[in-house]
């Protein structure tokens, strides 16, 4: 299962940094997405991977690593207030630069508008 | 306590001076006094015990942890050098107010003065050579600021970045000498490091240390070859040249070498590196100053050549020559201090300084030019003056020098050669412009100046003249003592008189004066010379070379940074790849000693499910819609991992994250392009491929290796304590508002500045609202579809209490702030697409800013209120409580504090898609109105 796991983190990391490198804002955003959800497993992962343990003392007498699951649920909400600045920030560069180009360069008409 | 109120004191100086901007001229003169008067007279106070051989010190913590403390001393080489920065500060003060024009700021000037006062006192008075360092380069800031006091005037300008440019690169060269000594030593203490000689010599890197604090003691002292900032810096206003030059900026290299003396001298190399840089130093100053038509710049090279001669005295191997050395410091201060007070009346009076044009002034300014000769005389060293005794004591010790081995006897000759030059240049400044006939088509008609402005020039030509005739009443006390804390144990007899009868120096003096008053009647075949050499100008060269470097620089940055982003991810990703791949290849074996555990069907549906999403979004990218679909599912996925393997709390979080971060992303694709380009080419593609699998696979073997080796976790403390410390039986929820509370206060005020963020990036964005889609169709007439209306409306009470429940279960059972914030976000949200934001706005107007503002208050005054009952920072307070109908609760601080976590997520979430929605309904408007 650990092998798994880890070749699922990995398909994850590939295809977020593939579309980290694409040229165009929204395809970055969801790279980006994609890659704190593999980063989210990956921490979670340092816990080790336990199938029906107890979470809540008094449950059982194995319990699941607490920690990493503590860090991983801040991370989640962290990574959604991330994920929404970027995609706002790429709306505003659209609506400032005429384009959706990662490079942020004016597109002609902008240019003029300026001047 | 008193010794840090001397440098604070002129602090205090300096901004004082800085608000003196509406007096008069005079009472800003008067207030500006009054902080080096009161300093001068705490080193008075303490004079006498430094007199006798004492050294004050004063220490207070600073940064305990690097070993910097604020620690000062007061020995006799400090106090010499604080009568004269304070002193001759004075003077300068008071010269100034009569020097600059009505159009000049005042204020501007002493406070800058103050400020660069400050600094020298600081590097007299250090006791640790960081702090010494910091005043060292407070002194080349403040510096600049004084040369370029004219900003207006290009010159000005370029001779104070000069100034900065060289000063600033020996700092930083100081700096590592420091640093290497500190290490050496073990201590940054400047007690341990001048008791450590024996420990430093020894060390193999002694060698480098001594180069790179030389390289710092030469720039600031205008060394050859890194003199040529100094005539430049001439630029600046006489009075901060008479300062700057005289008595310390170009002395704070002097000290520096004094004060490591007793640490660094005594070697070969020192005698070598510091013996030969002060002779070729002195003679080339020497000569350069014959030439030059202004007065400044003869005052100048005289500046440089005369450093020479201290540097050269302080690498000669007897100690006589060190205490000739101070004894010169002390001279060349009052004399060259009133030879620029004096050029700066003659120039303020005639509008130039070009000897060329300024002859016969003895006619127009007697009593200047009186002053001024005796000065000059002293720079030439004419017996009955001071310059005449120190420059005795320097021909004396020439000759019993070893340094050069059987070559030795040059340096009397040589001596002696620079004496001469120097008698030559002195008489051109007497005869050139006092005497030798008519002055040429001067721009104004001398007068004698205001009183007061030759008041300063009185004092120091008075001291002069003291000097010279009772040296010892005058200065044996403080020279004494300066050369016992540069010497220590090794101090020498000696005896200042002005006749030790017929010797050795005495002629080496006689042939000096001779031969410069030949050379002077000469000068005509010497400027021919001169002027049949290739010019070169020093200023050129450097500009040149800043330029090539400032080009050398823009090419390289231009090469790696060409504005490509997604050139730079890739480079990033590349060494995070190189950094995290290759310990991969150093470990023996990826897989661990643990065994893989079975894989079971549902887990093989999931990763499979998972998989296919992912590779979809992919595939898809190009149509942004379906690419964000497949998106979800992927985020779904993550979330049924999360509850397979034990974690019910992130498995809600990350499911409520996942709609709430779908919808946002559907709503932020209403204005963004629907598709994306076909734009990068198939190479492009295939490295992109590659560099992403790269990452992925290692990525994925790192984890896999974590998976599969034994694990040790802290976790048992907090499961351990979660009921007895925490009050609660889930443990991450303890965790996240207990145990690491800070953490999450942190957290939700990241959330807060992501939501503001967000706000402020949406306010006036200029965007237009896209009538109809894609393929041209347009959009649905009927926005908010009754039946979704109707059941969302019902949904919302519903779908608040279960908020409410998760949040009260949530210390003890999973759920809590986070998961309740997130949910009941989504129940709002569900009403705004249900119903539009206009429709919302009516029934529901709330301010969400206020709603993360109260959030994170309440989270911070949970923390704080522990302080009340004496514990740390968010102390956890909980007890049981017998509630009637209810039976026994338990009630905990931490709930209050999961309220503020709550408030925070439900504002900043709303906040985020409300402000986006908000979009849509002006959007709407705007398509009504068209």
């Amino acid at each position: 299962m650990e092998l798994l796991y880890a070749s699922c983190v990995g398909v994850l990391v590939t295809c977020g940094v593939f579309l980290l490198l694409r040229a165009r804002t929204f395809p970055v955003v969801l790279g980006l997405t994609m890659i704190s959800y593999a980063v989210n497993l990956f921490l979670f992962s340092s816990g080790r991977l336990t199938i029906n343990k107890a979470v809540v003392l008094g449950t059982g007498a194995d319990y699941a690593d607490p920690l990493p699951q503590a860090l991983v649920l801040t991370a989640i909400v962290i990574g959604f207030a991330m994920t929404a600045f970027v995609v706002i920030l790429s709306i505003r560069g659209r609506a400032d630069l005429g384009n959706d180009h990662v490079d942020g360069t004016l597109t002609r008409s902008k240019r003029k508008e300026r001047r | 306590m008193t010794l840090l109120w001397i440098p604070l004191l002129s602090l205090l100086g300096s901004v004082i001076s800085a608000c003196t901007g509406k007096l008069s001229r005079n009472k800003a003169t008067s207030l500006t006094a009054i902080a080096p008067l009161a300093a001068l007279a705490i080193t008075l106070y303490h004079a006498p015990a430094v007199l006798a051989g004492e050294t004050i010190r004063f220490s207070a913590q600073w940064i305990p942890a690097l070993g910097l403390d604020i620690s000062l001393r007061l020995d006799g080489l400090s106090l010499l050098f604080l009568f004269m920065i304070l002193g001759i500060g004075l003077l300068v003060v008071l010269y100034a107010r009569y020097y600059l024009s009505q159009n000049d700021s005042l204020p501007k000037l002493f406070s800058y003065l103050m400020l660069f006062m400050t600094a020298m006192l600081g590097i007299v008075m250090s006791n640790n050579v960081i702090q010494l360092w910091v005043f060292w380069e407070l002194t080349s800031i403040s510096s600049f600021l004084l040369i370029s006091y004219w900003w207006h005037k290009s010159e000005a300008r370029k001779g104070a970045r000069m100034a900065l440019a060289v000063t600033g690169a020996g700092g930083l060269a100081l700096l590592g000498g420091l640093m290497l000594i500190g290490d050496i030593v073990g201590s940054y203490d400047l007690d341990t490091i001048l008791a450590s000689k024996a420990i430093i010599q020894s060390h193999d890197l002694y060698e480098l240390a001594l180069v790179l604090v030389l390289l710092g003691a030469f720039t600031k002292s205008a060394q050859f070859p890194f003199h040529f900032w100094l005539p430049h810096a001439m630029a600046a206003p006489t009075p901060v040249s008479a300062y700057l030059h005289s008595a310390t900026m170009v002395k704070a290299g002097i000290f520096l070498l004094a004060r490591f003396y007793p640490a660094l001298a005594g070697t070969e190399t020192w005698f070598l590196l510091v013996g030969l840089t002060g002779l070729t130093t002195l003679l080339f100053g020497a000569y350069i100053a014959l030439f030059k038509h202004d007065l400044k710049g003869l005052l100048a090279y005289s500046t440089i050549s005369h450093l020479g001669l201290i540097t050269l005295l302080l690498g000669l191997d007897t100690e006589l020559a060190t205490v000739a050395a101070i004894f010169h410091i002390i001279n060349h201060a009052t004399f060259k201090a009133s030879l620029f007070m004096a050029t700066g009346i003659i120039d303020h009076e005639t509008g130039t300084r070009d000897m060329r044009k300024l002859n016969g002034m003895w006619r127009y300014l007697p009593y200047t030019a009186t002053l001024a000769m005796v000065a000059a005389a002293a720079m030439a060293g004419v017996p009955l003056l001071n310059g005449f005794l120190s420059k005795e004591m320097f021909f004396a010790e020439t000759l019993h020098q070893q340094v050069l081995g059987s070559m030795s006897w040059l340096i009397p000759v040589l001596a002696t050669v620079a004496g001469a030059l120097s008698v030559a240049y002195s008489s051109r400044f007497i005869h050139d412009v006092f005497f030798n006939g008519e002055p040429i088509d001067l721009p104004r008609t001398p007068h004698e100046a205001p009183r007061y402005m030759r008041v300063p020039i009185e004092i120091l030509v008075v001291l002069c003249i003291l000097v010279g005739i009772f040296p010892h009443f005058v200065v044996d006390g403080i020279l004494s003592a300066a050369s016992l804390a540069v010497l220590g144990q090794a101090m020498p007899e000696y005896k200042l008189t002005i006749w030790h009868g017929f010797n050795l120096p005495l002629l080496m003096s006689g042939m000096a004066v001779i031969g410069g008053l030949f050379i002077y009647v000469n000068r005509k075949y010497l400027f021919q010379f001169q002027a049949s050499l290739p010019p070169f100008n020093a200023k050129k060269i450097f500009e040149r070379f800043l330029a090539g470097v400032v080009n050398w620089c823009q090419n390289k940055i231009q090469s790696t940074e060409n504005g490509s982003l997604q050139r730079y991810v890739f480079i990033m990703l590349a060494v995070v790849l190189l950094c995290a791949g290759w310990p991969l290849f150093e470990m023996k074996q990826l897989a661990g000693s643990v065994p893989n555990t079975p894989v079971d069907i549902q887990n093989i549906i999931g990763a499979g499910l998972l998989i296919i999403g992912a590779i979809a979004t992919v595939i898809w990218h190009r149509i942004r819609m379906v690419s964000l679909l497949m998106l979800s599912i992927v985020g779904l996925m993550v979330s049924v991992a999360f509850t397979r393997f034990s974690a019910p709390d992130l498995a809600l979080t990350q499911l409520t994250v996942e709609v709430a971060t779908i919808i946002l992303l559907m709503l932020a694709l209403f204005f963004l392009p629907q598709s994306t380009p076909r734009e990068s080419s198939s190479l492009r593609i295939l490295r992109d491929v590659t560099i992403a699998s790269a990452v992925g696979v290692t990525v994925a073997s790192i984890c896999y290796a974590l998976l599969t080796r034994p694990h040790n976790s802290i976790s048992e403390f907090f499961v351990a304590n979660a009921k007895t410390g925490g009050g609660g039986t889930n443990v991450v929820n303890v965790i996240l508002v207990d145990f690491r509370g800070f953490d999450t206060l942190g957290e939700i005020i990241v959330l807060g500045i992501a939501a503001l963020g967000i706000f402020k990036l949406l306010s006036r964005i200029p965007l237009y609202m896209p009538a109809r889609d894609s393929e041209g169709r347009p959009w649905s007439k009927d926005r908010h579809p009754i039946l979704l209306a109707c059941i969302s409306q019902s949904l919302l009470p519903l779908a608040l209490l279960v908020s409410a429940y998760i949040f009260l279960r949530g210390h003890n059972l999973p759920g809590g702030g986070f998961i309740a914030g997130l949910v009941t976000s989504i129940a709002f949200i569900l009403q705004y697409m249900a119903h539009g934001t206009a429709w919302i706005n009516e029934r529901f107007d709330v301010n969400y800013r206020k709603i993360i503002a109260s959030g994170i208050a309440i989270a911070m005054f949970t923390g704080v209120g522990s302080w009340f009952f004496g514990k740390p920072f968010l102390t956890t307070w909980f007890d049981y409580f017998d509630i009637p109908f209810v039976g026994k609760t338990e009630l905990a601080s931490a709930i209050v504090f999961d309220l503020g976590v709550y408030l925070t997520v439900v504002g900043a979430t709303l906040m985020i898609l409300a402000s986006l929605g908000n979009m849509t309904a002006n959007a709407e408007k705007e398509e009504v109105n068209i």
